[in-house]
């Protein structure tokens, strides 16, 4: 539930409604950025992933060591990148 | 030590082995990990026969699909059946049983039971199908709250009317106190969870060493970071310090997330008490909505019925939550209660102790009975 999962802002689609294309695993689903406005966000900035948000600004090292780290879970990744494959949010 | 060949780097994890070895002496040390996700960490990597056998892994209640009680599922299985109406959950929630069966049970009787990635997902289809009313089941402690709360103001202006939230979302530090004021268990320091601290940060905590005396070492997810919190915490008892640390400091900050707090405290208000499945009532311990989002509220769009369900007598999930018995001490782990047929919650989901010790745990601890270690734990 708690799992959050790293993934790379390819644009920021709408920034009035704080949505941006995110990348996970080559998958790219439009989440929501609302939880980082009052951060500076833009493309080619990882954050972290969990039910559709981006919860934390995380930098590139982070990103590397949590997806390794996640790859490893087996199962628990297939399920949250089938998932994140899943969503269509308004 | 074969259990370390599949860590990341070996050989720092036999540092930490080491340096948690000769921290701890001869000593007992009981430490809790707070969050599900550790749980699973520990499980996953047999974290706990690394460990001396004289420190301590024990499981805690940060664990949301685990902590939810029956009667509030039972109340998930009256909505989803109510007509017209599109019931929208977490997959982890599908499995967990009610007193009438599971909500994929449900599902497969003909109720419109879907599973969503996002919060924004449910909001998605409520606005696709304007005739039907779209409840979504919200659980989770404080890593997902926020989730929930900006969908609330983004279903508000978007004026959809036939969206509303069943709320069931809790908070991390009023099971942690009930913990410490419970007779059961002498801890020695606890591992804080590090999502949940992404949003609230690591000042919330404070009370743990204050009020209690224990120090609270906030850690991420993989496994060297569970055996660093694990040697920060020992290093903290032996030079007499007991405070909040943030081993997971490269993604928690120490006031959280702001704006998420901001976004929760505008869509949400305290419940005086809320029920936890094994631990009771908790005072202040979960959130409904704020009156301004009230029309948002499935507690108050439908008449539920709201009945408290006591939990399966078999059931030792309590226990497992409170970190009193290991959950292969449950009378019912691994034959009755199977992730296959769970009797409680903490075999449904990925999170739970009981689900993670069935799925990994056990071939840890053969293995390290077969080469003299860890047996009697």
């Amino acid at each position: 539930m708690c799992l959050g999962i790293p993934g790379q802002v390819v644009e920021i689609v709408d920034p009035e409604q704080h949505l941006a294309k995110v990348e996970v695993s080559g998958v790219r689903r439009t989440i929501s950025v609302r939880l980082l406005a009052d951060q500076e966000l833009g493309a080619g900035d990882w954050v972290l992933v969990h039910v559709g948000f981006a919860m934390a600004k995380i930098d590139e090292e982070e990103a590397a060591l949590t997806l390794d780290a996640m790859r490893k879970l087996g199962q628990a990744y297939q399920d949250e990148l089938e998932a994140f494959d899943s969503t269509a949010i308004v | 030590m074969r259990f370390v060949d599949e860590f990341r780097d070996p050989a720092a994890a036999r540092a930490l082995v080491a340096a948690i070895a000769e921290l701890a002496g001869s000593d007992h040390f009981k430490f809790m990990e707070v969050c599900g996700g550790h749980t699973h960490t520990i499980y996953r990597h047999g974290i706990e026969h690394l460990l001396p056998e004289n420190v301590e892994l024990v499981h805690g209640p940060g664990c949301p699909v685990c902590v939810i009680p029956m009667g509030r599922v039972d109340d998930a299985l009256w909505l989803a059946e109510q007509p017209d109406v599109i019931f929208t959950t977490f997959g982890d929630m599908m499995r967990v049983p009610g007193s009438r069966g599971s909500l994929l049970e449900a599902k497969a009787r003909g109720a419109d039971v879907r599973f969503v990635y996002s919060p924004l997902d449910a909001l998605r289809i409520a606005v696709d199908n304007p005739g039907k009313q779209v409840v979504f089941f919200a659980v989770g402690f404080e890593t997902t709250a926020p989730s929930t709360a900006v969908t609330l103001v983004r279903a508000r202006d978007l004026g959809v009317r036939n969206f509303s939230v069943f709320c069931n979302h809790v908070t991390i530090v009023p099971p942690i106190k009930a913990i410490l004021e419970s007779p059961d268990l002498r801890l020695s320091g606890f591992l804080g969870p590090g999502h949940v601290s992404t949003v609230v940060g690591t000042r919330p905590y404070e009370f743990v060493p204050k009020v209690y005396g224990k120090p609270l070492v906030v850690a991420g997810f993989e496994p060297l970071d569970i055996l660093a919190a694990v040697a920060m915490l020992l290093r903290q008892i032996r030079e007499g310090r007991c405070e909040v640390e943030n081993q997971y400091a490269r993604v928690v900050r120490e006031e959280g997330n702001p704006q998420a707090l901001r976004l929760m405290a505008e869509t949400f208000a305290l419940r005086p008490h809320f029920e936890w499945r094994g631990l009771g009532f908790i005072s202040q311990s979960a959130l409904r909505l704020a009156p301004a989002f009230a029309e948002f509220d499935a507690e108050q769009r439908f008449d539920m019925p709201g009945v408290r369900v006591a939990d399966p007598k078999a059931c030792q999930c309590g226990e497992v939550l409170k970190g009193v018995i290991k959950p292969w001490e449950c009378k019912v782990f691994g034959t009755a209660c199977t992730p296959e047929t769970p009797i409680g919650t903490c075999m449904v989901s990925p999170e739970g102790a009981c689900a993670a010790y069935y799925n990994y745990g056990r071939m840890h601890r053969e293995a390290a009975q077969l080469v003299g270690r860890g047996g009697g734990r």
